[in-house]
């Protein structure tokens, strides 16, 4: 893969005029005619209007103008994401054919800086899941070996940057759903803060825990995407107000002095080489100045239940939606109240359904406080235990998902055993706080392992700081 | 099987959700939604009491702009996105009047 071009490296050959756009964008679309069927990293491959507006950014590098940040990149979309007169499906049946009628906040964001969409990418059905198996239109495989998942939700958008398909691409990330993929294909993912992108056009999961982020080759890379999708937007009631920084700034500038923090507490559950390699993460880290503290999250080993619940209770409210009406599918009934029973059991698939009527229950009266109400306190719990590890430590260090890559079907037959994956994600979407995985080393079957920087609320340039570290540290792993 | 949950409570939390399903469907979902309740057990003997309920990450504000008239989504590309448009509206079965 040495020969794969960065974004920057795209963005700067770009702007100078020493690289094309459309150039560029025929090697990815090569890519994507050599492997994308066993792959299946896309729902759409947007080949016609990538290859127009790639003669657009080169026109107007060639006319003098600047294209923009993003100049000239390919980029990936995961399908559920709105873009305007294109479909958006969330690998849903119920959303088959769906055009939206207008763009989300990031897909216009990224169009401005001079970005190139080539495609709209898989995902488990409404984002529901941790392997991409749970498609409507069929799983997406590891690039790195076709036998293993790629991770989910947003398996497609892993997948099309590890496999040369997109330099950059999106997803969302409600429980891990950006970071755990980013791991098992063994790209950079991020996370950002709760509020920090706009969720405008961003197909709703569960609103509060819901936030899109870049997978990268590179942590300076994701540096650049961020500073593309960050920012206020008065479409958003959830967006953060607060300007944006220069998230390339601490890149080069190490972690010496900077503390990172264990957590003694942390749920057991990761596979010894997965566990390895965040040892010898740390081992990087304090290697090259860092003071690692020992730190507690007590309400940690919660997250998953807390979880569990707060996010299929959203879902079951945000996706009450889908019922014939307005959008989507529907199927005749003689009287509404059956068009919408009708429409919603064909249109979702069995994790959605299973998520809706958990959701459902956690709601209802009798169960609302027992569940919901105490999930909420949690949530509470875990907060204020991270606020209080913060002020012993900048950032804190985990294993991203508690193993590598696995086979497809291998977590497919008993739904709480696909959950455990996001042990270590889903405490950060719950505070809001930013997160990153980045690639460090192999473990087994010489498949890529994630390390998780977690940072507090708005933390993302130290995050950055010491992911790049890492990166510089994973170069010299055996 | 768990015994947090019956065929019958989720039977009806299906009605509830508009999801029709089938009885070995009922009988399923009854498995795996109790395996998870079974799971969400370690939060039982918490004492929560005292705590305030967090329902979102950032800072609840009341987001106002000024009341100026802005553009909106085109209606026809709104409703050609519909299962059944019809005269500008939203066609929908009978909602009253049917013997149910």
């Amino acid at each position: 893969m040495s020969e794969r071009l960065t974004a920057s490296a795209i963005v700067a050959g770009v702007r100078a005029g020493t690289l094309s756009a459309v150039d560029v964008l025929e090697q990815h679309l090569a890519a994507i005619d050599g492997r994308e069927t066993e792959v299946h990293a896309f729902n759409l491959v947007m080949a016609d209007s990538a290859r127009a507006r790639a003669a657009e950014i080169d026109a107007a590098v060639a006319a003098g103008h600047d294209p923009g940040p993003l100049a000239g990149v390919p980029v990936a979309l995961k399908d559920n994401m709105c873009t305007r007169g294109v479909p958006t499906t969330c690998s849903s049946k119920i959303l088959e054919g769906w055009k939206p009628p207008y763009d989300g906040t990031v897909v216009s964001m990224l169009r401005n800086a001079g970005a190139i969409t080539v495609g709209k990418t898989n995902l488990d059905e409404f984002a529901m899941g941790s392997s991409t198996e749970n498609s409507a239109f069929g799983p997406t495989r590891n690039p790195l070996d076709t036998s293993r998942v790629p991770g989910g939700s947003s398996g497609g958008s892993a997948a099309a940057v590890a496999a040369g398909f997109a330099a950059l691409s999106f997803g969302s990330d409600t429980g891990g759903s950006i970071r755990q993929p980013a791991a098992l294909c063994g790209v950079v993912g991020v996370k950002p803060t709760y509020g920090r992108v706009s969720r405008y056009g961003l197909v709703a999961f569960a609103s509060s825990l819901d936030q899109i982020g870049p997978f990268t080759q590179t942590v300076a890379d994701a540096a650049l995407a961020l500073q593309v999708i960050c920012g206020h937007d008065p479409m958003d009631s959830t967006s953060i107000p607060e300007s944006v920084p220069v998230y390339s700034a601490a890149l080069d500038r190490g972690v010496e002095g900077l503390r990172v923090g264990r957590i003694r507490d942390l749920p057991e559950g990761a596979d010894a080489d997965v566990a390895e390699r965040v040892e010898q993460a740390f081992d990087a880290l304090a290697a090259a100045g860092a003071m690692i503290v020992d730190v507690e999250v007590p309400a940690f080993t919660y997250g998953l239940t807390a979880y569990y619940i707060i996010a299929p209770a959203e879902a079951s409210s945000n996706l009450a939606r889908y019922d014939g009406v307005r959008y989507g599918m529907r199927v005749d009934a003689a009287d509404t109240d059956s068009m919408y029973m009708a429409t919603r059991s064909a249109g979702f698939g069995d994790e959605v359904k299973r998520r809706i009527m958990l959701g459902t229950y956690a709601l209802s009266a009798g169960y609302y406080d027992a569940y919901y109400g105490k999930a909420l306190r949690i949530r509470r719990l875990m907060a204020d235990d991270f606020a209080r590890a913060y002020e012993h430590a900048d950032v804190l260090l985990t294993p991203t998902s508690p193993s590598v890559a696995f086979p497809f079907g291998a977590k497919t037959d008993s739904p709480l055993t696909m959950y455990l994956c996001d042990t270590y994600t889903i405490p950060t979407n719950l505070t809001g706080e930013p997160a990153i995985s980045v690639p460090f080393g192999s473990g087994a079957y010489g498949l890529p392992v994630g390390v998780q920087v977690l940072a507090p609320s708005l933390g993302e340039p130290v995050m950055l700081q010491v992911a790049a570290e890492l990166e510089r540290a994973a170069g010299g792993l055996s | 099987m768990s015994e947090r949950l019956t065929s019958d409570a989720v039977a009806k939390v299906a009605r509830l959700a508009r999801l029709d399903l089938t009885p070995d469907e009922i009988r399923l979902a009854t498995e795996q939604l109790g395996d998870m309740l079974d799971h969400f057990a370690d939060i039982d003997a918490l004492d929560l009491s005292g705590i305030a309920p967090m329902t979102q990450p950032y800072r609840l504000v009341n987001v106002m702009r000024e009341d100026v008239e802005m553009a909106c989504l085109d209606r026809d590309e709104v409703l050609a996105a519909a299962p059944q448009p019809e005269a500008g509206r939203f066609r929908v079965p009978p909602t009253t009047g049917l013997e149910l």
